[in-house]
């Protein structure tokens, strides 16, 4: 076996069975692994039209068949079950050690069943699989959690687990994996807690073999070079992470400010920058396995208020915690976003919730009873203090744990929810980034810039600079953009790799790894199929068209400021297009011929 | 003037990778669990120290070994096993005080740097620089610059 490793663990938590499976090799080829695999294995196991928080709702953690490799980056896996966020398919991704832990402890995933009636955790030693008693884990925080397991497992185990606010059912809560990588988006942790199982730790001695290894090393070799090369992954990411996009999407007039409000430019965005972190509490940068970039942060706040010692922020969340709440203090927003990191939650729906917090109190459809004190636009001490009590529910907190479309709609303005299918969007404003928008509208999982990232041509003009305010081209674009995207999270290889490295390279690694023959042609459409599937989980799902949609503000009101002033989303004229150029019908629905080309009948 | 492997944790970006490039290149396969080097973690204070043998010259593993089996490599420097003559009887992994040597009951073999005959690979493919290969006056005098910049520091904040 190459690549994938050929086994699957299937633990049912409701009767405490483990069994060991064959990889299924068909499906394996098809949908190559993580993302792509394991929203396959899904579909096929489990009832569409649950409820998230049902025991039905089987949780998939999947790696793909580079993860574990020398491939440029192959740290990834994904946790795939059904969102409490959006009631859409969750493929939540993470990187770090885990993954590769996982294939060297001998297993491609592993199939979570059920509901088990106390907390308990799953202990993975290479061939040796048990459940055990978490009761003494349950109200830890991550750090403690994977602590303690480690003391008593192996002190160089790999713990991927949920802190309070997975306990706590918070609709945004993570799984955290090494302490402070996270399957981050959607609500996956949420499912976790609701299964009572608080964390996976495995230990692995065994290994990943490839098919060509002399090949494999050519491609790796030559990929490797690329990403060392690049200004972005060779420079500019490794120096000051992602946030060097804050300065970058403030010129560029398209950081959205005040829940995208007052978008365009923030009058202090440096103070939040990468370049700012750098100079201040920037410890040293850390990458996953096999990582050539190293875009992580160790952070360290030596005093004051908001003195706390962590990783991050990454961009998303130095937005969200930052310009998205009128907040430029850099020390608040490491704070926050450490207490995402060991609380368990995804800060950028988060942030992005409190921001809406803000302005309803602004406009007056919050008061001071609501909430048990004053907001304001820029308050750095609430916004900290809110992100701490969202984790554990309390108070204003139970509010905001449902994120930012159930807690608009509560107090009477679902509008000023900035999300698509009720999960939030990240930092670039689809007004100023045409693609971007149509991006977010389209995506299978809801507001989300990981699925097919237009601010690399439309910002960063990578592969080729696109004018960010046309629509010519978009969807065309966007479809392929998403399409290779499917394929480097099914691979289990980093995004990130995508703005030195393209399908070619993917296409080389794969095929030296696995002895497949993906080549550039195969990748885009394995992505393709991927995409589909997700497609008519949610249409099964009673999504419709008038799903793919923008927050009416984005629509209507134009940009304020900034090199983008005036500027609004133009989604009615990208997404026939969008449509056309998927081979979907009129509806957004793959058509038959399409579904046929891609397996899919 | 023979080269060596020089280690400087502040570099390290905790990847891993250099485990990979090792157990691939006496492999052909990944599984760090089998790798000469090691990277150990502390993550709760943000530090990683990458660790392997740096080829001592009055070597206790070579002292203790009762059939001969680490020779020398007068071109590399580096001990090298011959498992031929290696009985197995692990007295290097005991002998060795930094931990350097380990056995891998998997392969039932004894597992320790052999400077990949020259190109080591961990150095290779290190992306932050934390683990070098240099002519040993380059890589030493290279540290002694930095931490000797310390000194000059803490001596002009005294003058200022």
């Amino acid at each position: 076996m190459y690549g994938w490793v050929g086994q699957i663990l299937r633990v049912n938590l409701t009767n405490g069975t483990i069994k060991k499976e064959a990889l299924d090799m068909v499906e394996a080829k098809n949908y190559l692994g993580a993302r792509g695999l394991g929203t396959r294995f899904w579909i096929k196991e489990c009832d569409l039209k649950m409820d998230p928080f049902s025991e039905a709702n089987n949780m998939i953690f999947m790696t793909g068949p580079l993860t574990g490799t020398m491939a440029t980056n192959a740290a990834r896996y994904n946790v795939v079950c059904k969102a409490p966020l959006t009631g859409a398919m969750a493929a939540s991704n993470s990187g770090g050690y885990w993954g590769p832990e996982l294939k060297y402890a001998g297993y491609d995933g592993i199939i979570i069943e059920g509901k088990s009636e106390k907390p308990v955790y799953l202990c993975i030693n290479d061939g040796e699989v048990e459940l055990r008693c978490a009761e003494h884990l349950w109200g830890k925080d991550v750090n403690e959690t994977t602590d303690t397991l480690r003391e008593e497992t192996d002190i160089d185990a790999k713990v991927a687990c949920i802190g309070p606010a997975g306990e706590n059912l918070v609709k945004f809560a993570c799984i955290m994996n090494d302490y402070t990588r996270a399957a981050g988006r959607s609500g996956v942790g949420a499912v976790m807690g609701s299964k009572k199982l608080k964390a996976i730790v495995v230990k692995g001695s065994g290994a990943v073999k490839v098919a060509d290894p002399d090949a494999f090393l050519t491609a790796l070799t030559k990929a490797r070079k690329m990403v060392k090369d690049h200004p972005v992954t060779g420079q500019g990411l490794p120096a000051y992470g992602t946030q060097i996009l804050i300065n970058i999407l403030d010129q560029s007039g398209g950081l959205p400010v005040n829940n995208f409000r007052d978008s365009g430019t923030f009058p202090n965005a440096d103070a939040t920058s990468g370049e700012t972190l750098a100079k201040t509490y920037l410890v040293r940068n850390k990458g996953c396995m096999g990582c050539g970039i190293g875009c992580g942060r160790i952070v360290n706040v030596p005093d004051g208020p908001f003195k706390s010692f962590g990783e991050g922020p990454e961009y998303e969340a130095g937005w969200s915690f930052g310009a998205d709440c009128g907040i430029d203090d850099l020390a608040a927003i490491i704070k926050a976003n450490n207490y995402c990191n060991e609380l368990g939650m995804d800060p950028i729906t988060l942030g992005s919730t409190i921001a809406c917090a803000f302005e309803l109190y602004d406009i007056g459809a919050l008061k001071e009873g609501d909430v048990g004190r004053v907001l304001r636009w820029g308050d750095a001490e609430a916004m900290v203090e809110l992100t701490r009590m969202t984790a554990f529910r309390e108070g204003f907190g139970d509010d905001l744990a449902e994120g930012s479309y159930r807690f608009g709609s509560k107090y009477g303005h679902p509008e000023l929810s900035m999300t698509c299918k009720k999960q939030e969007m990240a930092a670039y404003d689809p007004r100023s980034l045409q693609g971007m928008g149509l991006s977010y509208a389209t995506n299978n999982r809801g507001g989300c810039h990981v699925r097919g990232y237009m601010t690399a041509p439309e910002i960063l003009g990578l592969p080729e600079k696109l004018d960010n305010l046309v629509t010519d081209g978009k969807a065309q674009w966007t479809k392929i953009f998403q399409d290779l995207t499917a394929s480097v999270d099914a691979a289990g290889i980093c995004l990130f790799l995508t703005f030195a490295i393209g399908a070619p390279e993917l296409s080389e690694q794969l095929m030296a790894a696995t002895g497949v023959e993906y080549t550039v042609e195969e990748v885009m459409k394995v992505g393709e199929r991927i995409w589909n599937m997700e497609r008519l989980f949610n249409l099964t799902n009673g999504f419709t068209k008038d799903d793919d949609s923008l927050p009416p503000r984005l629509l209507k009101e134009p940009v304020k400021v900034g090199p983008c002033k005036g500027s609004v989303n133009k989604l009615d004229v990208m997404l026939p297009e969008y449509y056309e150029a998927r081979g979907w019908d009129a509806e957004g629905r793959p058509t038959p011929e399409k579904l046929q080309e891609l397996g899919l009948q | 003037m023979a080269k060596v492997l020089m280690l400087d944790p502040e570099k390290c970006i905790s990847c891993r990778t250099c485990e990979l490039a090792c157990s691939f290149k006496h492999d052909k396969e990944f599984r760090p669990s089998a790798a000469r080097v090691n990277v150990v973690q502390f993550e709760r204070e943000g530090i990683s120290v990458p660790l392997m043998c740096l080829q001592c010259d009055t070597a206790a593993c070579e002292m203790v070994c009762p059939t001969g089996a680490l020779k020398r490599n007068d071109v590399t420097g580096a001990l090298e096993l011959d498992d031929e003559k290696c009985i197995r009887c692990k007295m290097c992994i005991q002998a060795c005080p930094f931990g350097n040597i380990a056995y891998d009951s998997a392969k039932n073999r004894i597992l320790r740097c052999d400077l990949c005959g020259g190109d080591p690979q961990c150095a290779k493919f290190c992306p932050g620089g934390a683990i070098t290969y240099v002519e040993a006056s380059t890589g030493t005098l290279t540290k002694k610059r930095a931490y000797a910049a310390k000194f000059k520091e803490a001596l002009q904040e005294v003058t200022k």
